[in-house]
C-alpha cells in the first residue's frame, strides 16, 4: 500500500471524507485574495514507559488526531482547525480561516495530485514494533546494568517512548503528499553519589524506526555505560574557569552550537522580517574559511529527518554556509513565496493545531582536515566541552547560550581536570569567524534534540566535528 | 450509548457565543464520573480521570497589519486506572464514545505490564476539597478578531516611536479554559478559568547591529488590563535601553535581579523543596526542612486562593484542598511542596501541591526599583537570563544575562554577552533586600531581588 494510501485509510476514510469533500473545502478556503491554502491532517499515537525505584512504574498511552485549515492572503494567515475529521468541522474551519481575506468571487484551486517522494524510514508503528514484555524487560535490564557498573550509582530512571505520525497534506497549489512517520526513544539517567557529594549523569538515544532498530548493537548498555560516565567523571569536578578562553568542542552534540549560534538566524521568517542578526547578509563571509555548514533533512531514520516537511515539500540538504560564506536560508512555502525563493522542505509544525514555519531538521558542519588530538595539544589554556544541556539565541542581537554539562581544563595542550557545568555565551555573527581548527571527526548526535521555537516543539538533530574557537566567554565562578 | 449525546452537546456547545460554561463543566462532569464507572467495572480498583476544553483566539499584527488570526480549541481526556498498587494511563482528544471506551481498553492494558509501586494510588481521602469557593477567575473576553487587530495595531503603533526600526509585532489573545477533575472516591471538581494576554516585541538598531525587547500583560480579567498603548511604550523603551550594549570584563559584583526575573530565583527555591527532587535525592535542599536557607527577613507564603490569582485554584491537580500556608518564616524552611505520591514516599503529607505550586507570595521591603538600584550601588542588574544552566542537584547556577552596569545607584550603560554564575545556596543566603516592585503578572509575586555577590564572566 502507497504511503497516500495508508494515509488515506487512516485520516479520511474513518470520517466518510472523498477527495471530492477535499475540493468543496477549497472552494470555501479560496477567495479573490488568497493567494495559498492547505489543510493538514493528522493521527498521532504514542506510548511511553518509565522506570523508577527498580520498578516500572508507569506507562501511558496516547492519541491525538485533527485537521489544521490555513488560508494565506499577503503576509496574512487566517488559521483554525479541528478534532474531528469530518466535512462539517472542515468547512466551519475553512469558514473560519478564509476571514483574514476580503470576501469576494472565488478563485479555482489546483487539481490535487500526488507525486512519488522517497520514503526515509519505514512505515512501522513503533508501539507494535516490540512485544510490551521486552520492553518491560529492557528497562529492568538496563536498570540493573547501571547499577552493576558502579556501587555510587543511587537513582536510575529509564524511559522509551515511541510514537507514529501518520499525516495528509492537500494544497490548493494542488500539492497531495502523506507520510508515515515513526520515531522511538530511551532515555536514561542516573545520580551518582560520593561522600555526600551528588552528581546527575544522563544519555538517550533514538531515530525514524522501531525499538528493534533502536536497541541494535547493544545501544542500550552503551547509553547506560555513558549516563554512568557522565555522573561518576562529575563527582570529580572542580569549579569551572570564568572569563574569555579558547574552547574546544567534542564532536556530535556539541554541534547544538551551530543550532543556536547560526541555525536560528538562518530561518526564513526572521529574515522576511528582517529580524535575524544574519538578514541582508547573503553572499557575506561570515565564517572562517573552514566552515561549512548544511541543514540535511535528507538522511535516513535520523530524528530531524523527513521524507516530505509539513507543507508536502521534499527534504533537502541546504547549504547554509559554504567554507564560510552564507550560502542559504531555510524556507517554508509563505516565506519564500514572499521572498522570492523557493521552498527549501523546512515548512514544519508541531501538530495539525500550530501553524508551520520554517525550522531546522539535522544541521551539522562537514568535517575538516585536523586530528582531534592535535586541536586539543594546540591549546596552551582552555577549555575543552564534550556533552551539553540545551541551548538558547536571540536572533536579533545573535547572542546565544549553551550549556556544558561535561567539559575538561585543557592545560598545556592535555586534558586535565573535569569541571561543574558552565554557560558558554557568544555572538552568532561572530563565534565561527574564531573557529581555527576543524576536526576530521564529523558526528551527528544519538538522537535526542528539541527545538523550541514560538511555543512549538520538534524534533531535530545536529553534529560536528571537533572544533577549535579561539575565543569565547565560559560561565564559570573559578579565576 | 449515552455518552455519545453527551458529546454531542459538547460540540453544539463550544460553538455558542453565550455562557453556558457551566452546562459544559456538568456535561464534562458525567462524562468523567460515566468514564469511572467502566474503569470499575473493567476490573479497576481506582480511577482518576482529568478532562478539559481549551478555547481562545490569537490575533498577531505586524507592521500596522494584520499578520495571524487562529482560533484554537483544543480538547483532551486523560484516564489512570488503578488495579491494586499497579497503575496505567491513557489519553485521547477524541471525545467520541468509542475512542473514550479505546483509551479506557489501553489504561487497563498498561497496568497489566507495571509492576507493584506500594507509594501509588489516590489522594487521602480527608484531605479532599469540599469547599469549592468563587476564585473570580472567569472572566470571558468576547473580543472579535476586528476588534483585536486594531488593538494589536494600536499597541504597536505605540511603541513604534522614533529609533524603533522594526517590529516583531503585537499580539492579542483571548483564552477559556474549562475542566474538571473526578476520581473512584466521589471527588468531583470542576474549574474554569479565562486567560488573556497583550504582547508586544520591537526592535531598534545601533552601530553593532539591532536589539530586541518586548512587554507583556497577562490578567484574569480584560478589564484589568492597563491602557493598551502603555504596553507597546514599555517594549519602546526596554528596547531603547539595549542600544550600544556593552560586554563586561570578568569580575566578582553585586547583582540586582530585574522582578521579572527574580521570580526565576524563588522558582529554583520551589524545585529544590519540591517533593520530586527529595525523594530522588536530586535537590542540593535535601534534609533542609526546618533550617535557615535565606536571610531572617525573607518571609513566603502560599497563597492558593487569591481572588484572580494567576495559580489560584480551591483544589490541586489530585484534589486536595488548598489552603494559605507558610513555606519560609525568617528565612527557615517550614515544609516542603508535595502531592501524595511524594509525600508517601517522604513518610509526610500533601501539601496540596500535587501539580505545582499555586501563588506565592514573597515578603517585600519598601523600596521600588529605584532604591533598590541605590541599594546595590555599584554592580550588575540583570533584566534577561538566558538557557537552562542551573543544577537543583548540586544547586550551580551559570546563565547568560544581560541588563544593565549600575554605578552609584545610576544606571551607566546596558551590558550584554555575559554569564552570571554562582551556587544557589549562596546566592540564598546572601540575598540583601528584596524589592516592593512586585511583577504581578507570575503567580510568584516577587519584587527585585539583591544578591551579594556572583561571577560575572565577560571579556
Amino acid at each position: 500500500m502507497t504511503l497516500l494510501a495508508l494515509a488515506e485509510r487512516q485520516l479520511l476514510q474513518p470520517g466518510g471524507l472523498s477527495s471530492g469533500d477535499l475540493d468543496r473545502v477549497f472552494s470555501q478556503l479560496m477567495g479573490p485574495s488568497i493567494d495559498a491554502a492547505d489543510l493538514y491532517f493528522q493521527h498521532s499515537r504514542s506510548e511511553s514507559w518509565m522506570l523508577e525505584d527498580g520498578i516500572v512504574k508507569e506507562g501511558n498511552h496516547s492519541i491525538e488526531q485533527g485537521v489544521g485549515v490555513r488560508a494565506m492572503s499577503g503576509e496574512k494567515t487566517g488559521f483554525a482547525y479541528s478534532d474531528e475529521i469530518v466535512l462539517p468541522q472542515l468547512l466551519t474551519a475553512a469558514h473560519s480561516a478564509r476571514a483574514i481575506a476580503q470576501s469576494g468571487a472565488d478563485r479555482n484551486s489546483h487539481a490535487l495530485a500526488a507525486h512519488d517522494v522517497k520514503s526515509l524510514y519505514p512505515p512501522i508503528d513503533p508501539v507494535e514494533s516490540l512485544p510490551t514484555e521486552e520492553k518491560i524487560t529492557l528497562l529492568r535490564e538496563v536498570d540493573k546494568f547501571c547499577r552493576s557498573l558502579d556501587p555510587c550509582i543511587g537513582q536510575v530512571i529509564v524511559s522509551v517512548s515511541g510514537v507514529l505520525d501518520t499525516v495528509l497534506v492537500a494544497a490548493a497549489d494542488g500539492t497531495l503528499a502523506a507520510d508515515v512517520r515513526p520515531l522511538v526513544r530511551l532515555n536514561v539517567q542516573v545520580i551518582a553519589e560520593r561522600n555526600g557529594r551528588r552528581e546527575s549523569g544522563s544519555a538517550g538515544g533514538g531515530g525514524r524506526y522501531g525499538y528493534r532498530e533502536l536497541l541494535a548493537n547493544g545501544r542500550a548498555h552503551a547509553l547506560a555505560r555513558e549516563a554512568v560516565r557522565q555522573a561518576l567523571v562529575n563527582l570529580d569536578s572542580v569549579p569551572a574557569p570564568a572569563g574569555t578562553m579558547t574552547v574546544v568542542l567534542g564532536p556530535g552534540w556539541p554541534g547544538v552550537l551551530l543550532h543556536e549560534a547560526i541555525g536560528h538566524g538562518f530561518e526564513g521568517d526572521f529574515n522576511r522580517k528582517g529580524t535575524s542578526a544574519f538578514a541582508g547578509r547573503m553572499g557575506e563571509k561570515i565564517a572562517s574559511p573552514l566552515c561549512t555548514v548544511v541543514d540535511d533533512g535528507t538522511l535516513p531514520n535520523r530524528r530531524g529527518s523527513l521524507s516530505i516537511d509539513d507543507e508536502g515539500v521534499p527534504t533537502e540538504c541546504t547549504t547554509l554556509i559554504e567554507n564560510g560564506v552564507l550560502k542559504g536560508f531555510m524556507q517554508d512555502k509563505l516565506n519564500a513565496r514572499l521572498m522570492g525563493m523557493r521552498s527549501t522542505g523546512n515548512g514544519r509544525r508541531e501538530s495539525f493545531a500550530h501553524l508551520p514555519m520554517p525550522r531546522m531538521t539535522n544541521t551539522y558542519m562537514l568535517p575538516g582536515q585536523n586530528d582531534p588530538g592535535e586541536i586539543i595539544a594546540s591549546v596552551e589554556r582552555g577549555l575543552y566541552a564534550v556533552n551539553f544541556g540545551g541551548g538558547q539565541v536571540d536572533i536579533t542581537n545573535g547572542k546565544f547560550v549553551f550549556s556544558a554539562s561535561e567539559a575538561y581544563l585543557i592545560e598545556n595542550g592535555k586534558v586535565t581536570r573535569p569541571v561543574k557545568g558552565a554557560t558558554l555565551i557568544g555572538s552568532g555573527p561572530e563565534v565561527l569567524t574564531r573557529v581555527s581548527m576543524v576536526g576530521n571527526d564529523l558526528k551527528l548526535d544519538e538522537g535526542v534534540g528539541v527545538c523550541g521555537k514560538e511555543g512549538q516543539s520538534v524534533p531535530v538533530g545536529v553534529g560536528q566535528p571537533t572544533l577549535r574557537i579561539d575565543a569565547m566567554t565560559v560561565g564559570g565562578t573559578a579565576a | 450509548m449515552e455518552a455519545y449525546a453527551v458529546n454531542q452537546s459538547i460540540a453544539k456547545q463550544t460553538s455558542d457565543s453565550a455562557d453556558d460554561s457551566q452546562t459544559q463543566l456538568d456535561t464534562l462532569a458525567t462524562l468523567a464520573e460515566d468514564v469511572i464507572r467502566r474503569c470499575r467495572a473493567a476490573g479497576a480498583s481506582e480511577a482518576e480521570i482529568g478532562t478539559s476544553i481549551d478555547l481562545g483566539l490569537n490575533v498577531s499584527v505586524r507592521m500596522g497589519e494584520v499578520e495571524t488570526i487562529e482560533h484554537t480549541r483544543d480538547r483532551s481526556f486523560g484516564v489512570t486506572v488503578y488495579f491494586g498498587k499497579r497503575k496505567g494511563s491513557a489519553s485521547t482528544a477524541d471525545l467520541q464514545p468509542d475512542s473514550i471506551g479505546k483509551t479506557i481498553e489501553q489504561a487497563c492494558a498498561i497496568a497489566r505490564y507495571t509492576e507493584e509501586d506500594p507509594y501509588t494510588g489516590l489522594a487521602d481521602p480527608a484531605r479532599l476539597a469540599r469547599q469549592f469557593p468563587d476564585l473570580d477567575l472567569w472572566h470571558p473576553w468576547q473580543i472579535a478578531p476586528e476588534e483585536a487587530i486594531r488593538l494589536g495595531i494600536e499597541i504597536e503603533d505605540a511603541g513604534r516611536i522614533e529609533g524603533i526600526s522594526n517590529s516583531e509585532g503585537a499580539s492579542v489573545q483571548a483564552g477559556e479554559s474549562l475542566s474538571v477533575y473526578a476520581t473512584s472516591q466521589g471527588f468531583t471538581g470542576k474549574e474554569r478559568g479565562t486567560r488573556h494576554m497583550l504582547s508586544c516585541a520591537l526592535i531598534a538598531e545601533d552601530a553593532a547591529g539591532m536589539q530586541r525587547d518586548y512587554w507583556y500583560e497577562s490578567v484574569r480579567s480584560a478589564n484589568d488590563f492597563p491602557d493598551a498603548a502603555t504596553i507597546g511604550r514599555k517594549a519602546a523603551e526596554r528596547t531603547l535601553a539595549r542600544r550600544n550594549a556593552r560586554q563586561l570584563g570578568t569580575r566578582d559584583c553585586p547583582v540586582l535581579f530585574a522582578p521579572e526575573v527574580a521570580r526565576g530565583l524563588i522558582g529554583h527555591l520551589v524545585s529544590a523543596v519540591s517533593g520530586g527532587a527529595l525523594y530522588r535525592k536530586a535537590s542540593f535542599l535535601l534534609d533542609h526542612m526546618g533550617k535557615k536557607i535565606l536571610p531572617d527577613f525573607v518571609e513566603i507564603v502560599e497563597r492558593p486562593q487569591l481572588r484572580r490569582g494567576q495559580n489560584s485554584a480551591a483544589f490541586d491537580a489530585e484534589g486536595v484542598a488548598t489552603k494559605d500556608s507558610d513555606l519560609i518564616r525568617g528565612g527557615v524552611l517550614q515544609r516542603y511542596v508535595l502531592g501524595s505520591y511524594s509525600a508517601r514516599k517522604l513518610g509526610l503529607q500533601s501539601t496540596g501541591n500535587a501539580g505545582g505550586i499555586h501563588n506565592l507570595v514573597v515578603s517585600t521591603g519598601t523600596g521600588d526599583f529605584a532604591a533598590m538600584l541605590k541599594r546595590l550601588g555599584t554592580g550588575l542588574v540583570v533584566t534577561e537570563v538566558m538557557g537552562q544552566g542551573v543544577s537543583i542537584i548540586t544547586g550551580d547556577y551559570s546563565r547568560g544575562a544581560s541588563g544593565f552596569w549600575v554605578e552609584n545607584g545610576q544606571v551607566a550603560y546596558p551590558v550584554e554577552e555575559i554569564t552570571i554564575a554562582a551556587n544557589l545556596r549562596d546566592m540564598f543566603t546572601s540575598i540583601v533586600a528584596i524589592g516592593a516592585d512586585v511583577d504581578p503578572r507570575s503567580h510568584i509575586l516577587t519584587g527585585s531581588i539583591l544578591v551579594g555577590r556572583m561571577t560575572v564572566a565577560g571579556s
